[in-house]
C-alpha cells in the first residue's frame, strides 16, 4: 500500500492549456448510498443510445420480453445493441420523445413492465477470462450493448479493436464536470468491479501499463480504487491522482495530464497506443464478462436545488426521468430547468418525460440561482479570455466572428473540428455569448456543406456522363449522316466503280433484269402477270386482246393516209 | 412537466462586461485623485462634462441606428472612453475642445464603425490625436503642479476659465502654466543643453518632473488593480513598459548628456496610463499571447521614437493608434499552437 502511494506521487504530470476551476457542487448527492430506482411500470428504449447506426428492432408489439433479451440488434460495425432492462410486454415500437439536443422524437422499444423481473437465459459467466481469445471478449462485449458511459456513447467493442498495438490503458474517473457524481459514487461503493472489468479490459487490449485517473475532489473514491487496486494487484496498473481541473476529464485531456502524450489532431488515442475508457465502462464490462449480464442498467445523478432530495440512484435503461425524480423526492419549488449532464456540456431537456439512455450520467434539476438567464449576448469585446480558457489553445473569438459570419472555410482554418465542445470559452465570457452553440452551429454548417459537396459531386459526375453519353451518340448520328451523304456524292460516277457492293448487286439485278426483258423482246412475248390464270380469265384476256387489235388496226388503217 | 431551454453552460458566469469596465473605472480612481492634486479641479470637471457627452452621444446614435439604447449604456463603454479622455488632456482645456473630441470618439471612431467591439481604433486615443493637431496650443497648455503654482485655482475659477469666463483677475496664463517635463527636455536638449544641466531646474523631481512621476505611480497602483481583478493580463504592459525601457537606456547608455534614462521616459507624459489603461483596450489592441507581447513592445519602442526624434512631446496616442492598425495582423500571425497538432501546422 505505502509503496503504492509513494509511487504514485512520483508519476509525473503533465497540464493541458487552459482549463478552470469550477464550483464542483458535488458534495449534495454524494451524502446517501447509491440505491437501486424502484421498477417503472414503462420502459422506453430508444433504438439509437450510440454513436452510430441505430440498432435493429428483433421484437414487435405484443412480444413478451425476458429481463436481459435482446431486443434490437447492433447493424453494421460500429453500433450496439439494446436488451430489455426487465421482463414485461412490448406495447409499440414507435418514435418517442427521447433526450436529444435537437429535441426530436425518436424510434423507441416501449415495453409494459410485468414486475416479475424473469431473466432471460444469460450467456455463460467467464470468470476465467484469462482463457478466452480477444475477439470472443470483444463479441461478448458487443452482444452485450456497451458504449461508453462517460457520456459520448461510443460503442465500447470498436475502441477495443484498435489496427495497432496499444501500450497503455487510461482508465477515466476524473468525473470533471460539476454536479455528477455517478463514477464517484461507482467507485467509493463497487470500485472491486470497476478493477475486475480493468483486468479484463487490460488482458484484452495485452497493454504495458494502466492507468487510472482521478481527480483529487474525489478521496474516497481514490481511497476504495487504491484499496480494491491493492487487493488485486493487477500488474503496472495504477491509480493516479490528479488536480482537479475542468476538463480533465475529457479524453485527450485526461491522455495529456497522465502521459504528456497529445492525440494528434483529427487522431484517436489509438494513434499514440493507447485506449480509454470510463470506470463506468469498466464496471459494465466486467459484469458482461464475468457473469454474462448486459448494460442494462446505470447510476443516475439527481441534483441541484431543484430535487427535493439530491441522491444516486441505480436505474433501468429506459426508466423515464420524470420517474426518477419523483424518487428524489420529486421537484423543490425552486426547480427552474431541467439539465440531462452536467451543466458545462449537458443540454436543457424541455420536458422531463425522456427515458435515461446508457449514458445519461446526470439529471440536474437547477434553481435560477444556478442557472441564471445571462439576458442577451453583448458585443465581444476582444478580451481574449476564451482564448486562455481553452484547453485546445483555439482562438475561440477568432472561431465565433467567422462562424456569426458564416464563413465556413475561415472557421475550418482556425480549426473548429479540434474544439471539444466544453464551454469553457462560453463559461469565462464577459458578453455572455453563446459560445460552443455558435460552434455546433458552424460544424453542422460544415457538415451539410461537405453532403451538399458530396451531392453536387455526383450529380455533376451524373450530368457529366449524360454530356458525355449524348455527345457519343450526336457523333454517331453526324457519322452515318455523312456516310450517307458520301454515298449520295458518289452516285453520279458509281456507273464504273463497284466500289460498293451493294449498288453493284443492285445494278447486277438491273441488268440482269433488262437482259431478260430484251430476251423477252426478241421471242415476241410481252412480260405479264398471266401466270396460273384460269380459263374463264384466259378466255376474257384473249378476247380483249382481240378487241384492242381489232380496233387498233382499224385505227391504223383509217388515219394512214 | 414542462421546462424552459437555456443554452449552455448552465451556470453562473463569473465575468461580465459591465464588471469589467466598472473596474477599468475604479482603477482610475487612484490617478485621477493624484491628478487632480497636482493640477487642481480642471481634471474633475472635464472628466464630468466628457462623461456626460460621451453619454449623450451614444444615446443619440444608437437611436440613429434603431439600437437598444439601454445596454449600450448601461455596458458603461462609453463613460470609460470619455474618463480616459479626461485624464488625458490639459485640466484648462476650453470646454468645446473636449466636446469635439468625445463626438468625434463616439459618433466617429466608435459608432459608425458599428460600436462597442466593432472600433479598430482606440477612440480615446483617436479623439486625442484629432484635438491635438487641430488645437496644438491649448492641448500642449499644461498647468503648473500645485507645489510650483503659488496661487493655484479654485474650483468655481477653474469652471470659470474651462467655460470661457477668462483668468480671474490679476493672474496670467504665463504664471499659472507650464511645459510639461516631456516638452520641456525636448525643447531644452533641442537647445543643445545637457541633461545634467536641464535637471537643475525645480521642475524635476526624482524620474520626471514633481507631481508628474506620483501621478504615473498612483496610475500604476490602478493598473496593479486591473491586472489582479484579471480585467488586463501583464503581458501588454509588460511589453510596453520593457520596449520603451530597453530603447531609452540603450540610448542613455550610448549618450548620458542627450538621451534622458530609461525610468525618466517611464514616468513622464501619459506612458503608465498608455501601458496599463490605453494599450490594454481589448477591442483595438492584440489578442493572441504572443500578439500581445509584440503589440505592446513596439507601442513601447514607438513611443521612444517618437518622443525623441518626432514632432511631438508625447506619443502614447500616435503609438497606439499605429498599432491599432497592426493589430489584426499581429493575430493572424501569432496563433498557437492548436492541441494535437505539430508546430508548423499552428502557425
Amino acid at each position: 500500500m505505502d509503496a503504492r502511494v509513494e509511487q504514485r506521487s512520483e508519476r509525473r504530470l503533465y497540464r493541458f492549456h487552459g482549463g478552470l476551476h469550477l464550483p464542483d457542487n458535488k458534495h449534495q448527492s454524494t451524502g446517501q448510498p447509491v440505491r437501486p430506482a424502484a421498477l417503472p411500470t414503462l420502459l422506453v428504449l430508444p433504438l439509437s443510445q450510440h454513436i452510430g447506426a441505430p440498432a435493429k428492432p428483433l421484437v414487435a408489439p405484443g412480444d413478451s420480453v425476458l429481463k436481459g433479451q435482446m431486443i434490437a440488434a447492433a447493424q453494421g460495425a460500429v453500433s450496439a445493441p439494446v436488451h430489455a432492462s426487465s421482463s414485461g410486454t412490448v406495447v409499440a415500437v414507435e418514435k418517442r420523445p427521447v433526450p436529444h439536443p435537437s429535441g426530436l422524437p425518436a424510434p423507441c422499444i416501449v415495453i409494459e413492465t410485468d414486475g416479475e423481473e424473469r431473466w432471460a437465459e444469460l450467456p455463460e459467466p467467464w470468470p476465467d477470462f484469462e482463457q478466452r481469445s480477444a475477439d470472443e471478449l470483444i463479441q461478448r462485449i458487443r452482444d452485450a450493448g456497451i458504449v461508453g458511459m462517460g457520456g459520448a456513447a461510443f460503442p465500447t467493442s470498436v475502441k477495443l479493436d484498435p489496427d495497432r498495438p496499444i501500450d497503455t490503458l487510461v482508465i477515466n474517473g476524473a468525473e470533471c464536470e460539476p454536479y455528477i457524481t455517478c463514477d464517484d459514487m461507482l467507485m467509493r461503493e463497487r470500485a472491486d468491479r470497476v478493477i475486475a472489468g480493468v483486468a479484463v479490459l487490460r488482458h484484452l487490449l495485452g497493454v504495458r501499463q494502466c492507468l487510472i485517473g482521478i481527480e483529487d475532489n474525489k478521496p474516497e473514491a481514490i481511497g476504495a480504487m487504491t484499496r480494491a487496486l491493492a487487493e488485486r494487484d493487477l500488474p503496472a496498473t495504477e491509480v493516479v491522482v490528479i488536480p482537479t481541473r475542468y476538463p480533465s476529464g475529457g479524453e485527450k485531456q485526461l491522455i495529456r495530464v497522465l502521459t504528456g502524450k497529445e492525440v494528434p489532431s483529427g487522431g484517436i488515442p489509438a494513434h499514440v497506443g493507447i485506449v480509454c475508457h470510463n470506470v463506468g465502462t469498466a464496471a459494465a464490462v466486467a459484469d458482461a464478462v464475468l457473469e454474462g449480464k448486459p448494460l442494462i442498467s446505470r447510476i443516475v445523478t439527481l441534483t441541484g436545488e431543484g430535487i427535493a432530495a439530491p441522491c444516486n440512484l441505480e436505474v433501468a435503461v429506459g426508466s423515464l426521468a420524470s420517474e426518477l425524480i419523483g424518487q428524489a423526492g420529486g421537484y423543490s419549488a425552486r426547480a427552474s430547468h431541467l439539465i440531462l449532464g452536467g451543466p458545462m456540456m449537458g443540454f436543457a431537456l424541455p420536458d422531463d418525460g425522456v427515458p435515461i439512455t446508457k449514458a445519461a450520467n446526470c439529471l440536474l434539476a437547477a434553481s435560477e440561482r444556478e442557472d441564471p438567464d445571462p439576458g442577451p449576448a453583448l458585443a465581444c469585446i476582444r478580451c481574449g479570455r476564451c482564448a486562455e480558457a481553452c484547453p485546445v489553445t483555439l482562438l475561440p473569438q477568432q472561431m465565433y466572428w467567422y462562424a456569426k459570419a458564416k464563413d465556413l472555410e475561415k472557421v475550418q482554418e482556425y480549426n473548429l473540428f479540434d474544439c471539444i465542445e466544453c464551454g469553457c470559452c462560453a463559461y469565462v465570457c464577459p458578453s455572455h455569448i453563446p459560445l460552443v452553440q455558435y460552434y455546433r452551429y458552424a460544424k453542422n454548417e460544415c457538415w451539410d456543406q461537405e453532403r451538399e459537396r458530396k451531392k453536387a459531386e455526383h450529380a455533376r459526375q451524373r450530368h457529366e456522363a449524360r454530356v458525355a453519353r449524348l455527345a457519343r451518340l450526336e457523333a454517331e448520328k453526324k457519322a452515318r449522316l455523312k456516310k450517307k451523304k458520301a454515298a449520295l456524292k458518289k452516285k453520279p460516277d458509281a456507273a464504273g466503280g463497284a466500289a460498293d457492293p451493294k449498288k453493284a448487286a443492285i445494278e447486277a439485278a438491273m441488268k440482269r433484269a433488262a437482259e431478260k426483258k430484251a430476251k423477252l423482246a426478241q421471242e415476241g412475248v410481252t412480260p405479264a402477270n398471266t401466270e396460273a390464270l384460269t380459263e374463264a380469265q384466259q378466255r376474257q384476256i384473249e378476247q380483249a386482246e382481240a378487241r384492242r387489235k381489232e380496233a387498233s388496226d382499224g385505227k391504223q388503217t383509217s388515219e394512214s393516209p | 412537466m414542462h421546462f424552459s431551454i437555456t443554452n449552455s453552460p448552465h451556470t453562473d458566469r463569473p465575468n461580465s462586461v459591465v464588471e469589467n469596465m466598472l473596474w477599468v473605472i475604479i482603477a482610475l480612481v487612484p490617478g485621477t485623485i493624484a491628478l487632480t492634486w497636482y493640477f487642481g479641479w480642471g481634471v474633475v470637471i472635464h472628466m464630468v462634462l466628457a462623461g456626460v457627452a460621451a453619454i449623450a452621444a451614444e444615446a443619440f446614435v444608437l437611436r440613429l441606428r434603431r439600437r437598444p439604447v439601454k445596454p449600450a449604456i448601461a455596458d458603461l463603454s462609453a463613460l470609460v472612453t470619455a474618463l480616459l479622455f479626461a485624464v488625458a488632456i490639459p485640466p484648462l482645456l476650453p470646454w468645446w475642445i473636449t466636446l469635439i473630441g468625445i463626438l468625434f470618439a463616439i459618433i466617429v471612431v466608435k459608432q459608425l464603425y458599428g460600436g462597442l467591439g466593432y472600433n479598430p481604433f482606440n477612440p480615446a486615443m483617436a479623439a486625442y490625436v484629432l484635438v491635438l493637431v487641430s488645437y496644438p496650443v491649448d492641448m500642449t497648455t499644461w498647468l503648473a503642479p500645485r507645489m510650483l503654482d503659488p496661487h493655484p485655482l479654485d474650483f468655481l475659477q477653474t469652471l470659470g476659465v474651462i467655460f470661457g469666463q477668462g483668468l480671474p483677475q490679476g493672474m496670467t496664463w504665463d504664471a499659472m502654466t507650464s511645459a510639461t517635463p516631456l516638452d520641456v527636455m525636448r525643447t531644452e536638449l533641442d537647445m543643445n543643453k545637457m541633461i545634467s544641466e536641464i535637471r537643475q531646474s525645480p521642475l524635476w523631481g526624482d524620474f520626471g518632473g514633481r507631481g508628474w512621476e506620483w501621478v504615473g505611480n498612483w496610475f500604476l497602483l490602478g493598473g496593479l488593480i486591473l491586472l489582479y481583478k484579471r480585467v488586463i493580463t501583464w503581458r501588454i504592459p509588460v511589453a510596453f513598459l520593457g520596449g520603451l525601457l530597453v530603447m531609452a537606456m540603450l540610448f542613455h547608455f550610448l549618450d548620458q548628456e542627450a538621451y534622458p534614462f530609461g525610468l525618466f521616459h517611464v514616468f513622464s507624459g501619459g506612458t503608465i496610463l498608455g501601458a496599463f489603461f490605453i494599450a490594454t483596450d481589448p477591442v483595438t489592441a492584440s489578442t493572441t499571447p504572443r500578439g500581445q507581447l509584440i503589440y505592446g513592445a513596439l507601442i513601447g519602442i514607438l513611443i521612444y521614437i517618437i518622443r525623441t526624434w518626432g514632432g511631438y512631446p508625447d506619443a502614447v496616442a500616435f503609438a497606439v493608434l499605429l498599432m491599432n492598425l497592426a493589430a489584426p495582423t499581429i493575430d493572424y500571425y501569432t496563433q498557437p499552437r492548436v492541441f494535437g497538432h505539430r508546430e508548423a501546422d499552428g502557425e
